[in-house]
């Protein structure tokens, strides 16, 4: 079972709902933090220790005693990621999306592949939960190859939680692509809610199943409530501006630990998404 | 000599536009007999790269000189690579801009 958490607006509170409903449930489970420009999962984990690996993609290499600069790789180049110039062929690596086009059609066979370090991920195992984040290298363009490869550790046979980064864009959707149901999680303002309709569309694109969050619920008037229903969409749980909640975040505290009254909300949010896979 | 120039227009009275790797039109011109080609810039509307295409395309041209107003690191990056000379924050009409060279 795949459960991507993910939001339009950034901020809602998606951190939040994963970590939380991860740590109501007793059975074994993935964690993964798929937010690898800004990870935020691994701050309310102090003092563990993790494995770390370092994750590469590829980019292309020419040798310049073997380039006729027929101009073939950058006609081939989507990215425009190649320059033909009258004494040799450049690369621009931030442009290069690794798919090896190139490097197959390469006339002299002149273009090798050659590691790129785009980050790292980390995993460590806290109880029943095997948590995975990945942190992007500073500098590196482009998201998804890492949040590809942070995804690679889902266990098709478990519960896998899934915080995602923010917006509709390419990380956004790389991340939530494949999972069984995603969670929207959003707050009762107009930004939250200009930004859950572009969610919408995306994810009805993607033909995912979808429900709403709603963090702060009282903070706003009615219209995301109205949007919701006017569009048939299920609203999974409402939580509180309870400034309880606020402080013990602040603190590096889960709810489910520090405010145990709230363990139900997310067990029920867990139930009613597994009602709907 | 012969100048490449990017350009808002298709003739030696337009301005000089700005941008190199979105420009409307790169004009080359002989700069003593004011004879000129005019292309459209067909990578105005390009997701990425728009600089290393413009600056493919100009190379191509074997122009003496490039003269425009701004260059993005990556159009830059390649002019370097190639040797050519160039010159950046030129403003004003085509016509005016080559009566010094």
């Amino acid at each position: 079972m795949i459960i991507s958490i993910a939001s339009g607006k950034g901020g809602t509170g998606k951190t939040t709902v994963a970590l939380n409903l991860a740590l109501s449930l007793s059975e074994n489970l993935t964690l993964l933090d798929v937010d690898v420009e800004e990870p935020n999962c691994h701050i309310f984990f102090p003092d563990i220790d993790y494995q770390e690996e370092t994750v590469y993609s590829k980019i292309p290499q020419i040798d310049e005693n073997k380039c006729t600069l027929c101009g073939k790789c950058a006609e081939v180049c989507q990215f425009n990621a190649l320059a033909i110039l009258p004494k040799k062929t450049i690369i621009f690596k931030e442009l290069c999306h690794s798919c090896g086009g190139c490097v197959l059609l390469c006339p002299a066979k002149a273009i090798t592949e050659v590691p790129h370090e785009i980050g790292t991920i980390k995993t460590s195992n806290i109880n029943n939960i095997e948590f995975s984040y990945g942190l992007l290298k500073i500098g590196i363009p482009a998201s998804p190859p890492l949040i590809k490869k942070v995804k690679d550790k889902i266990k098709l046979d478990k519960i896998n939680i899934i915080d995602c980064p923010p917006g509709t864009s390419c990380p956004a959707i790389e991340a939530v692509k494949g999972s069984d149901f995603c969670a929207l999680v959003c707050d009762p303002t107009p930004f939250s809610l200009n930004d859950l309709q572009l969610s919408v569309r995306a994810l009805r694109y993607l033909n995912i199943s979808f429900g709403v969050v709603i963090n702060r619920c009282n903070i706003g008037d009615n219209k995301l409530i109205d949007y919701c229903y006017s569009e048939t969409i299920d609203i999974l749980a409402q939580i509180p501006d309870d400034r309880k909640i606020a402080e013990a975040y602040s603190k590096g505290q889960l709810i489910v630990n520090a405010l145990p009254e709230y363990r139900k909300h997310f067990t029920e949010l867990f139930d009613k998404i597994k009602e709907r896979i | 000599m012969k100048i490449a120039i990017s350009s808002q227009g298709k003739d030696l009275t337009a301005q000089l536009d700005p941008r190199f790797g979105r420009c409307k039109y790169f004009i080359f011109v002989e700069s003593d007999s004011h004879e000129y080609e005019c292309i459209e810039n067909p990578y105005i509307n390009a997701s990425g790269g728009a600089g290393v295409q413009s600056a493919q395309l100009v190379l191509s041209k074997n122009p003496d000189l490039v003269i425009t107003g701004n260059l993005g690191p990556k159009a830059e990056s390649t002019l370097n690579s190639s040797g050519i000379k160039y010159e950046t924050g030129a403003s004003g009409s085509i016509k005016d801009i080559i009566k010094d060279y």
